[in-house]
């Protein structure tokens, strides 16, 4: 019997301190036993749990897109006790990846149809998985507009900002980057709460599923942007965050109604979550 | 099948006969109540009980638990890899278990053994457990078992069904494991018609002196979302002091928690029983927490046992029945009750 | 006691008609014999599930924390302590309470009355002054009430509420020359291996399930020790060492400010004498301090103040 308990042993092969603050690192992994990436297939808008012995576990959204072989990298919040141990590590160290863990975006549904991307603050991370997979050059012929609304507070706690000046200069994606507020001159992107932003510059719920990752005030803020483009609830997309253990399903402590966060999700539409209790 | 009469001497010493090829649990007395433990010398069976006090799902699901095992020393190659934990998974048998439990455990199968993800540790202990059931000639004043799909002498779940016949038992073997571990006895004599009868009118003469009767017949009917968000949940908490008690006495309540736990540079991954009742259970690593409130956390514990197990899989509560809860909240809150509201909102 | 159930229906329809309080709050019958539940009335027409008997043995003082509504409240003499350790600590403020004074004359162990009846299922318990009538299937048995006091109302020497606005019935005379501290002192007297293996004997069954904790109402930190994540004082499984870092942690919290009121071992589901633990800090406090927790709400407990000219010589 497979044990869904037990973690992949892998090893750090490179960190990135992604922000300003140095809060949010991004964290490259490779398997140490062979095989285990191949049974660590994964599609983007799933997550895993990060085990570090000694220490306990997170569960953390897959940053990285299928198409990018021979790694996963997540990037991870500093925040409680596993999280502030593992921004201490360094390459060359040895931990755990579980998973991959919970279900994806709507992949199938959203073959044919336009793409709108909204996300704000650290939550990008599965956002940035589900671009690179998106802009596959096997991929991309299967979407049609791509459209991505990204902001943070500053310039500085953008996340992937290299990969972001990138797909900024593609004529295949189109990028809308905000942040809250800056002092610096030489900004030459958006000003601006995402909500607003995403108003002013998704001008159509036409053939779109939207995606949409952020703290619970833009999720929340989101909401009425969306209705206003005439997005119905079927085609919103969400992730949702929860304290998690098991992440299988079992354990029984992230549960909406007889939902559970961690398998049946996280990703669930709107129109799904208003069927559920709002917890 | 097979039945078997033993007086109540030879039932025990066929008991003890049998411990070289199962690790028996029995109920015992210790101090004001029982509870099970292993059978091991100089420990004497007491089925003179109405039930434990803690149900048995303990013998399959450890309260605390060690999952994996590990090394942090820098030298071993195999240190931060996590071992699985060594695990005694040799024959065992529940001596004297109640129906109600044993349908606890059928409950709980369908989370730790689902078609998407077996959970190795309660199913390689439930596979290696024969589960012997002795049937209630008394059931207690807070018993339901009848209310919720199960009985006094429910056989379903059990390989074994025991009849107290007052100066004798009478052993009936359901399921093949449940006729090995008889032949293995060595003892007693088939049962007799008119002993086969005795059991067939006590099964007949309490089932139909019991008529606890809470209804729970429109759960499944109710929208979720009424239910939620239903008048009566301020105050069915009220009292409540969220204690683990509940959760912790229920055979049916699955839910724990995961921690590491280190000596020196030696560490075990340890899963630990957990409860809705705490607010911690829902703390997230942000600081938020869904259920901050008293209510909430009572909410949900009511809502998971009657309303979203019930629509999850279509087949009754999650709950056996067995009142221990009931008994033992320290303030008085009455499943029962909670039960009658929600079914007639 | 039985029958101040009458009175406090009264009570709580007055107070709750003429305004003196937003919600009352006393005890409701239970379902299960000898257990009662704590209930918040806000309707002066639902006042008539207000009960009382000698059941109401946990502690309402419980209910108080962070409330900012007008309440009333009843209060025996252990939960009126209760209510000034409360307002000392700037839980609830005096001016937010109506307390409805029980003169008490002790709880029932209902444990000690499963004994006498040699845990024989019991389906129903009266009170005749004095006595108990116990029935259950096919027995009734008659049994005097004060041999079956839970064991610190035994030893209470304060059954009347020291502070109250109003009483249910007259005051009860208080117990004289009761000595409290007996069995503090024969586990004093043990040498130090027994006296270990008593404690880790007693606490062998305890399942962490913090009732004990959750029924006491100076257990209202926001988070308690035992929940602490960063760092981690405690681990969460049911090693021994873990459970009796708890138990000796709580208690400490609890010094000079325990009452003994005996909710956290009636609350215990596994029946472990918890208040070995508190019981030897009040006896210490009032030794070393002459304090009992809750006499007044005017003066805080020893261990919560600092003076300079406190004892400093145990300070290398």
């Amino acid at each position: 019997m497979e044990n869904p308990y037990l973690p992949y042993p892998v090893r750090i092969d490179e960190v990135i301190t992604e922000t300003e603050d140095k809060n949010l690192k991004t964290f490259k992994f490779v398997f140490i036993n062979p095989g285990d990436e191949e049974k660590f297939s994964y599609r983007p808008g799933q997550f895993a749990e990060l085990s570090i012995a000694g220490k306990g576990e997170i569960p953390i959204g897959i940053a990285s897109s299928p198409t990018e072989k021979g790694f996963v990298k997540f990037t991870v919040n500093k925040v409680g006790l596993v999280s502030t141990y593992l921004h201490n590590m360094r390459p060359g160290n040895v931990m755990g990846i579980r998973g991959p863990l919970g279900n994806w975006y709507p992949w199938e549904e959203m073959e044919g149809k336009n793409v709108v991307i909204v996300g704000g603050g650290f939550a990008f991370t599965t956002l940035r998985s589900s671009i690179v997979y998106m802009l596959h050059p096997e991929n991309r012929p299967k979407f049609k507009d791509i459209k991505v609304v990204y902001g943070a507070r500053t310039p500085g706690m953008l996340l992937y900002k290299d990969e972001l000046k990138e797909w900024e200069q593609r004529d295949d994606i189109e990028m809308h980057i905000t942040v809250d507020g800056t002092n610096d001159p030489d900004w030459k992107y958006n000003v601006g709460y995402v909500p607003p932003i995403t108003e002013q510059k998704i001008t159509s719920a036409e053939n779109a599923i939207a995606i949409v990752c952020g703290p619970p005030i833009v999720i929340k803020m989101m909401q009425p942007v969306l209705a206003k483009l005439n997005f119905p609830p079927e085609r919103i997309i969400l992730s949702l965050e929860k304290r998690m253990k098991c992440g299988i399903g079992i354990c029984g402590r992230c549960n909406l109604g007889d939902q559970y966060v961690c398998k049946d999700g996280p990703v669930f539409s709107m129109a799904q979550l208003k069927e559920l209790p709002p917890e | 099948m097979k039945t078997t009469s033993f007086t109540k001497q030879e039932w025990d010493e066929a008991l003890q006969g049998l411990s070289d090829s199962y690790r028996i649990f029995v109920p015992i007395r210790e101090g004001d109540f029982h509870m099970f433990r292993p059978l091991e010398n100089g420990i004497k069976p007491d089925f003179d009980f109405q039930n434990t006090r803690i149900s048995p799902k303990s013998i399959i699901y450890p309260q605390s638990e060690r999952m994996f095992e590990y090394t942090l020393e820098p030298e071993d190659p195999e240190a931060n890899i996590l071992k699985e934990a060594p695990k005694d998974y040799s024959p065992r048998a529940i001596v004297g278990i109640r129906p109600c439990d044993v349908h606890a455990f059928r409950i709980v199968q369908r989370n730790f053994d689902n078609p998407e993800f077996r959970d190795p540790w309660w199913v390689k202990h439930f596979e290696s457990t024969i589960l012997v059931g002795l049937g209630c000639n008394r059931p207690c004043s807070t018993c339901f078992c009848t209310s919720v799909g199960g009985g006094p002498f429910h056989e379903e779940g059990l390989d074994i069904m025991v009849y107290d016949l007052g100066d004798r038992f009478l052993a009936k073997s359901l399921t093949e494991k449940g006729e090995d571990f008889l032949n293995k006895t060595k003892a007693g004599a088939p049962a007799d018609q008119p002993a086969l009868q005795a059991a067939e009118d006590l099964k007949e003469s309490v089932e139909k002196a019991f008529n606890p009767n809470v209804t729970m017949d429109h759960l499944h009917e109710k929208a979720v979302l009424d239910l939620f968000n239903a008048p009566f949940w301020e105050e069915v908490a009220f009292a409540c002091i969220n204690c683990g008690t509940c959760t912790y006495l229920c055979p049916t309540c699955w839910c724990f928690d995961i921690q590491d736990e280190v000596f020196a540079k030696q560490g075990d991954r340890i899963r630990n029983w957990d409860s809705c009742m705490f607010p911690l259970f829902t703390l997230e690593g942000s600081g938020h927490n869904p259920r901050t409130k008293k209510f909430q956390r009572v909410r949900q514990r009511f809502m998971h046992k009657l309303k979203y197990y019930v629509d999850k899989y279509q087949d009754g509560v999650q709950c056996s029945g067995c009142g221990r809860c009931v008994r033992y909240c320290p303030v008085n809150i009455d499943i029962r009750q909670v039960a009658a509201l929600m079914n007639e909102l | 006691m039985h029958e101040y159930s009458e009175k406090i229906r009264d009570i709580a329809e007055k107070l709750l008609k003429n305004g003196t309080v937003d919600v009352f709050i006393g005890f409701k019958k239970g379902t299960v014999p000898m257990m009662n539940e704590p209930v918040l009335i806000s309707d002066p027409e639902k006042v008539h599930t207000l009960h009382w008997d000698s059941h109401c043995a946990l502690n309402l003082c419980n209910y108080l924390t962070g409330r900012t509504d007008k309440i009333g409240i009843l209060a025996t003499g252990c939960n009126s302590r209760n209510i000034m350790t409360h307002i000392v600590e700037n839980q609830i403020k005096r001016e937010q309470l109506h307390i409805v004074g029980i003169p008490c004359t002790g709880m029932i162990d209902h444990r000690a009355v499963q004994r006498a009846v040699q845990f024989k299922e019991i389906l129903d318990i009266t009170e005749d002054k004095d006595r108990l009538i116990v029935k259950g299937d096919g027995f009734e048995e008659k049994l005097d009430k004060k041999d079956f006091l839970q064991s610190n109302c035994l030893t209470c020497a304060h059954r009347n509420p020291v502070e109250y606005d109003e009483l249910v019935a007259d005051l009860v005379p208080e117990q004289e020359g009761v000595s409290a501290y007996e069995d503090v002192t024969q586990i004093e007297n043990m040498n130090i291996d027994d006296r270990w293996d008593f404690f880790r004997d007693m606490i062998s069954s305890c399942i962490r399930c913090y009732a004990c904790r959750n029924a006491c109402p100076l257990c209202y930190c926001p988070t308690c020790f035992v929940d602490e994540s960063r760092p981690q004082w405690v681990g969460k499984s049911i090693d021994p060492t873990d459970t009796m870092t708890f138990h000796i942690l709580r208690a400490y919290h609890c010094a000079g400010r325990c009452t003994d009121c005996g909710a956290c071992e009636r609350a215990c589901p596994v029946g472990i004498p918890v208040r070995q633990f508190t019981k030897k800090l009040n006896k210490d406090t009032l030794e070393l301090f002459s304090w009992e927790a809750g006499l007044t709400s005017k003066q805080r407990p020893p261990l919560d103040v600092y003076k300079v000219d406190d004892y400093n010589d145990f300070v290398k």
